[in-house]
């Protein structure tokens, strides 16, 4: 069976993408934020996770409004980066892993969550950032992806509960998966943030604080806040949130044991938005990597 | 239903703006594509025609204020593509939107982390 090794939760914002092109890693700008993958990336190295099951939310490269799916899922062989507008460079495709995508639909829509399924997926930054992040230098990636995408764009957008309930199925679905596979959960985006309107600039980071702290401890609490409670908390863009609750959520449905934090950063700014990472392990993976 | 109270000075992407905006987010999402912005750059008023903008979206165009674009129904997330054509990331779109200079906008971005 497959076995969720541990998960991930990053900020995405596109100015990341800007900061490698340029090398500018070791800036005192972006200095704090880089080095939270130090531990990330010598824990990667330990667990050697063969697939990637990335939780995001798409920024109008793949959806537009003409159909917006609330859930959906990639079940490509490969999924390909393309230009967003602003001059990141395009990373190399990402390999898929159709198997483990087709398991997660079938247990997903039998569990009553009718999500999309989609054969091609354009993914964007905050697919490809948190990648580059975890494997810089820009080598063939060395892990299969399986993108998961939230709507955060058009609302109604889906509860805090229903995500909570979506990561709880992911994460029984890929628990049940019979291949010997490492999974690694990423949940990107946030933390507080917003773009648009004359509250542009908004970062809140006692609110910050506290959900880096729920992650920790009782994630469920996460569940019970409205979509109007994280916008006036985290600002209009900090309703990705959602994907750090649905990552979380399916960290702990997997059942593979108590869930402990690796490692956690907080930095503000990385651009207008609350710059946060954590990293949590599986108690069952702590276990076998001792044993090995 | 429905969102609930307005928060101040934040935009809520909902089905009337959706309806509002449709033709303003269409043609924002095909700057995706580098042809499409080359061609923007070429004849603005023949591609804002070809999208079907309304007159208040036409307007918002030209003016690139970023309040009047979401007062016509732009989605941020599809304006940003249309900033990027002219090298605008999203801390110069909150500067002009909150009428701070760049750098004000920046401190403030910075304070909030003492």
């Amino acid at each position: 069976m497959a076995q969720i090794i541990g998960g991930l939760t990053t900020s995405h914002v596109p100015s990341i993408g800007k900061a490698i092109a340029q090398g500018q890693q070791q800036d005192p700008y972006w200095k704090p934020f880089f080095d939270a993958f130090h531990p990330v990336h010598g824990w990667l190295a330990r667990g050697r996770p063969d697939v990637a099951v990335v939780i995001y939310n798409d920024h109008g490269l793949n959806n537009f409004l003409d159909k917006m799916p609330t859930f959906a899922i990639g079940a490509a062989d490969h999924y390909l980066n393309a230009d967003e507008g602003w001059g990141i460079p395009v990373l190399k495709p990402f390999k898929g892993d159709p198997a483990l995508s087709w398991h997660m639909i079938e247990h997903l829509v039998a569990h009553e969550f009718d999500i999309t399924m989609c054969q091609e997926v354009q993914v964007d930054h905050a697919f490809t950032l948190p990648m580059a992040l975890m494997y810089p230098g820009g080598r063939d990636w060395p892990i299969a992806t399986v993108p998961v995408m939230i709507n955060s764009v058009q609302h109604p957008l889906p509860t805090p509960r229903r995500c909570f309930k979506l990561g709880q199925e992911i994460g029984k679905a890929i628990a049940s998966f019979p291949a010997d596979k490492k999974i690694v959960l990423l949940g990107t985006g946030g933390l507080s943030h917003q773009l648009d309107g004359t509250r542009a600039g908004f970062i809140n980071k006692e609110f910050d604080l506290w959900c880096m702290e729920k992650m920790r401890h009782d994630p469920e609490a996460l569940a019970e806040l409205s979509i109007h409670e994280i916008i006036e908390n985290a600002g209009s863009q900090g309703v990705e949130l959602l994907t750090w609750i649905t990552m979380r959520a399916a960290l702990q449905a997997a059942g593979q044991g108590e869930v402990r934090e690796v490692h956690s950063t907080y930095h503000i700014p990385i651009s207008n938005t609350g710059g946060a990472v954590m990293l949590f392990e599986t108690s069952g993976r702590a276990q076998a990597l001792a044993a090995e | 239903m429905g969102f609930g109270p307005a928060i101040p000075g934040t935009p809520i992407f909902d089905g009337d703006a959706a309806i509002k905006g449709y033709a303003l987010n269409k043609m924002c999402f095909s700057f995706n594509d580098k042809a499409n912005r080359e061609a923007f750059v070429a004849d603005e008023a023949a591609y804002c025609e070809r999208y079907g903008l309304s007159e208040a979206q036409k307007k918002a165009i030209a003016s690139r204020n970023v309040l009047q674009l979401i007062a016509a129904g732009g989605n941020i997330y599809y304006l940003a593509k249309f900033a990027g054509i002219f090298g605008l990331n999203v801390q110069d779109i909150g500067a002009q939107q909150t009428g701070l200079s760049i750098e004000a906008f920046r401190a403030k971005l910075a304070q909030a982390g003492r």
